[in-house]
């Protein structure tokens, strides 16, 4: 009974990260459109615009592979196991053991190295450039974030997400090591996400896109699934700095229902006010050259590094 | 009972090598004595993991050959069967290749001799059991595989490949017989027990180290000794090279750690220091010249670079952890290396024979010339992209596995006392985690540009698909690195012993596990489980695969590629490996290797095509190997002065240094 319920907690937030994560999507883009004084488009628009694009037929290239077919759903399944054991609403998640925050890491690893693979697969130059700036957002992009990690793991003194939240409720302190270590966790979010200034989620400008010429040549379902894929990303990372740095109101391992509808109520305004505060720095800043963009991801590399220097200096920063 | 067989099998491989010369070369006998091969390796295997599993002491023989006072000792334990299983699955998988793919060579008596020769040295390595037998079997390999690096002796870089490989190999050699010199003593005890229990000096043992370092160093590949391996490895045939850079550089391993670990007693905690600065700054290097390497083998070879820097890494941690008495700590980092080790054995050797079959099919080594093989070569593409995924350390495949648990005892070391320690090993921790992503940026290349896209050649597009042995060799090879990688607890296990044998402790037993986790260490610290990985995986692919199937319209047309619009039909308009390594190469390569680009745009209206000139320096080349040619030129050419004098001086310069070694000799005494 008891491993039925649990099951049933983890059910439940597999299921709230993959549906929650285009109306995130969708409520950026509200923000955005009013703080630029539009109108914008519905917050239920993300939903919409999978539908229709699952409704479409596939255009396929003429010499697309089996791996260009089946490589959306391997991403989607990547980010959405990644997602899945990160904690939200409840901490103590009954699969969180199995996969730790280096895991997680790699986990959005395979998911970038499927996504870079099928760009170059029906072999046009704008798959190609799209996967070949990913790599080399993603070869300080990955490594910034292992040392973030790694700077939160010395503090908690755990790699398990649950372990980490449960400990920054009960020790919070203002640490030195901590504040670098989220300051260069937003950076990574801001360019694994292909945000604004490190991308450009609607453009179609070809010289300046990334993500968008990754995913050029797909079209109806296929799109559909890295759309959603991509909405779950952003989620995933929101849900990744208010899970490590803000876990105020996060639910206890068997907290019970008012507890667990008291954590999901907790996260999703946490989840609004960081949404709210992206879009605020998106829309205050411009994009920058693509070869800005290593120092802007350096920056956050030497933040982490630093992080970890603090912490095997001394326990008290 | 298990040394006994192994000496048999040895000596049995010498017999294929025998036969091989004597047998005619037609294609049934060579691949009977592959399959020969292949039986010999897997009756090792069998005798390796009993020895493992079983946890059995130690068995000791004497052989009376060698030199008459001494014989040749042997012994089997731990350590050396765990490494016995790494050669022997090795082999086993090269020879179910060989079997296929050997027969297409173009003169097999000079591959098939040797490398029967080179796996009976290779194993003869891990069984010897004093220094004169260690020697003799280690130059039997390093012999052996260099006359494999020269099978094709009419290429003009194979040969040349050839002469610096051994150059490097008798340096190596070299520096190991100091080794065993200043661990014997004046005594001159050569066997290895005796080393074991005869406690050295401190300066000794450090010297001994550093040296120990230096030669097996320049066998597997440590920069800066590793110029000898991207040109030796890709020479040899496939299967070979799969050897060499999946088998032999852990032979290369299984030495430091025998010396190192084993014979030299309590490590100082500078050793951990001088090995985790050279395994760090090796797996980035390496990484990086991968990175910007066209010609497939190649590229592979310094992806051999890499992984052998991680793996010294590992062993780095376990000095240092080893020094300071932590030895739980010391378990997990020895058993992270020796795992990755393993790990690398298997999908360094899977990427090879990939490379092989693209050789076999196309006859193309270059990347720039590749292109769609997945349509033609679609199996291969299969495993290829197994063995790129696993290298890249991407979950739930084994080198992720390996590199968690590095990782993990990475953030056990802020309690090593020592300052030095300290600062380094935050700064090797950032090095393996650039290693870690640009080796997924170097096989995204790869693979990319190789097997997806368009044919950007004819030999290309008219590939065709390996025989059913080679797949074999290969399908097997994925589903080891599947399997260590899903179930790394039994590896883990099975390790018990030999990190029992190198640093006094081992890891808590994994299996008693629930649901089958990795604990190192306890729950609350960190846990990784790959089979639930793979089953998460697989169970939300399905569910999305279902639903979407369900719910969404299943229409598909076929249609050329939009590209914005512009799809152009020239192969040539496709991203190369060159444009694609390019971003990386102004991040990363302006510092390294001193990347310049130099484009020469012509002005409107001139009739010149415009041009880019991108050049690299290599700086390991530049540095040192480019300064000891200068100065053995330098030398040589003034010594040439001697070659003719007259025999009166030669006389007169024979009697002066007849009358200067005197002179010494009455000093000295």
């Amino acid at each position: 009974m008891d491993l039925m319920l649990e099951l049933a907690i983890q059910g439940v937030q597999m299921a709230i990260v993959l549906t929650a994560a285009p109306l995130l999507l969708g409520f950026t883009r509200a923000v955005r459109a009013r703080l630029l004084s539009r109108q914008g488009p519905p917050l239920l628009q993300p939903y919409r615009d999978l539908a229709r694009l699952l409704r479409k037929e596939v255009v396929l290239a003429e010499n697309a592979s089996w791996l260009f077919r089946s490589a959306p759903y391997m991403v989607l399944a990547a980010t959405w196991v990644a997602a899945s054991v990160v904690p939200t609403f409840a901490t103590g998640l009954y699969f969180s053991w199995t996969a730790d925050l280096i895991a997680i890491t790699a986990l959005l690893g395979s998911a970038r190295f499927f996504m870079a693979l099928v760009a170059m697969d029906v072999g046009t130059s704008f798959g190609g450039i799209g996967a070949s700036r990913e790599m080399m957002f993603a070869t300080l992009a990955e490594p910034a974030m292992l040392m973030i990690f790694f700077t939160v793991a010395l503090v908690a003194g755990s790699t398990e997400l649950s372990y980490v939240a449960n400990f920054m409720l009960t020790h919070a302190s203002l640490r030195v090591s901590l504040g670098l270590a989220l300051f260069a966790l937003i950076i990574v979010a801001l360019a694994e996400n292909a945000r604004i200034p490190v991308d450009n989620p609607a453009t179609h400008l070809e010289l300046t896109m990334v993500h968008e010429a990754m995913v050029l040549e797909y079209s109806g379902r296929h799109l559909a699934v890295i759309e959603l894929a991509a909405a779950l990303k952003l989620l995933l990372y929101i849900s990744l700095i208010v899970c490590i740095f803000f876990p105020w109101g996060i639910a206890p391992h068997g907290a019970g229902p008012i507890g667990y509808a008291l954590g999901v109520f907790a996260y999703l305004s946490k989840a609004t006010v960081a949404a709210v505060l992206m879009v605020l720095f998106e829309t205050s800043i411009a994009k920058m050259r693509v070869f800005r963009v290593p120092e802007f991801l350096g920056v956050a590399l030497m933040l982490g590094l630093l992080g970890i220097l603090l912490r095997f200096m001394s326990r008290s920063f | 009972m298990a040394l006994h067989l192994a000496q048999w099998c040895i000596l049995a491989l010498a017999f294929v090598a025998i036969g091989a010369v004597v047998a005619p070369s037609s294609p049934r006998t060579i691949r009977t004595f592959y399959a020969a091969c292949a039986a010999i390796s897997i009756v090792v295997l069998a005798l390796a993991a009993r020895h493992l599993l079983t946890q059995a002491p130690a068995e000791t023989s004497r052989l009376p050959i060698g030199l008459p006072w001494i014989g040749a000792r042997l012994r089997i334990d731990a350590i050396s069967a765990f490494f016995q299983l790494i050669v022997n699955f090795g082999g086993f998988a090269a020879s179910l290749y060989a079997i296929g793919y050997g027969v297409d060579e173009e003169s097999p008596k000079r591959v098939l001799p040797f490398y029967a020769i080179f796996l009976a040295g290779m194993n003869l390595v891990l069984i010897a059991d004093d220094a004169f037998t260690f020697l003799a079997s280690w130059e039997f390999m390093s012999l052996s595989s260099w006359a494999l690096v020269v099978s094709r002796h009419r290429d003009r870089e194979n040969v040349q490949a050839g002469y610096v490989y051994l150059l490097m190999a008798a340096f190596g050699t070299f520096a190991l017989l100091l080794v065993f010199g200043l661990l014997a003593g004046a005594d001159g005890h050569y066997g290895f027990s005796a080393m074991r229990s005869a406690s050295h000096a401190s300066g000794l043992a450090g010297a001994a180290m550093v040296l120990a370092l230096v030669a097996t160093g320049s066998k597997a590949g440590l920069a800066p000794l590793h110029v000898w391996l991207p040109l030796a490895h890709p020479a040899a045939p496939s299967h070979v090279s799969a050897l060499m850079s999946g088998v032999m550089t852990k032979v290369a391993i299984y030495g430091f750690v025998r010396i190192v670990f084993d014979l030299l007693g309590q490590p100082a905690w500078w050793w951990g220091l001088v090995v985790l600065a050279i395994g760090g700054a090796t797996a980035t290097l390496g990484v990086l010249y991968a990175m910007f390497e066209r010609d497939l083998k190649r590229m592979l070879a310094y992806s051999t670079v890499e992984n052998v820097g991680v793996v010294f890494v590992g062993l780095g941690l376990a000095l240092a952890f080893k020094t300071n008495g932590m030895g739980s700590a010391a378990a997990l980092a020895f058993t992270a290396a020796v795992f990755h080790a393993l790990n690398h054995s298997l999908f360094k050797s899977l990427l090879f024979f990939g490379a092989g079959a693209v050789l076999h099919g196309t006859g193309e080594r270059d990347i720039e010339k590749l292109g769609g093989l997945i349509h033609t070569m679609p199996q291969t593409a299969f495993v290829f992209l197994g063995g790129c995924l696993a290298i890249s350390a991407l979950p739930p495949l084994n080198g992720f596995a390996s590199e968690w648990l590095l990782f993990q005892g990475i953030l056990l070391s802020p309690d090593v006392p020592q300052w030095g320690l300290k600062l380094a090993i935050p700064a090797i921790g950032a090095l393996l985690a650039l290693a870690a992503a640009l080796a997924g940026a170097c096989f995204v290349r790869a693979y990319g540009v190789a097997f997806l896209g368009r044919p950007r050649s004819e030999c290309a597009s008219g590939a065709h698909e390996v025989d059913l042995f080679s797949r074999g060799a290969m399908f097997l090879l994925l589903a080891a690195c599947v399997l260590t990688g899903i179930l790394p607890g039994l590896v883990i296990d099975a390790a018990a012993p030999v990190t029992i044998a190198a640093v006094g402790e081992s890891m808590p037993r994994q299996v008693s596990q629930s649901w089958l986790n990795i604990v190192p260490i306890a729950a609350s610290r960190s846990s990784y489980n790959g089979l639930l990985v793979m089953a998460f995986i697989a169970f939300t692919t399905i569910v999305a695969v279902r639903a979407i199937h369900k719910f969404a319209s299943d229409r598909l047309r076929r249609a050329p590629a939009w590209d914005c619009g512009f799809p152009n039909a020239d192969p040539a308009t496709q991203y190369t490996a060159a444009s694609f390594a390019q971003p990386i190469g102004r991040v990363f390569g302006e510092t390294v290797f001193r990347t310049r680009e130099k484009v020469d745009m012509p002005a409107p209206g001139a009739l010149r095509p415009a041009r880019l000139v991108l050049s690299m320096r290599d700086p390991i080349w530049d540095a040192i190997y480019a300064r000891i040619h200068g100065a053995v030129d330098y030398v040589s050419g003034r010594l040439n002065v001697l070659q003719f004098l007259t025999i009166r001086l030669y006389l007169s310069l024979v009697f002066a240094v007849l009358i200067a070694l005197l002179l010494a000799v009455s000093i000295w005494t």
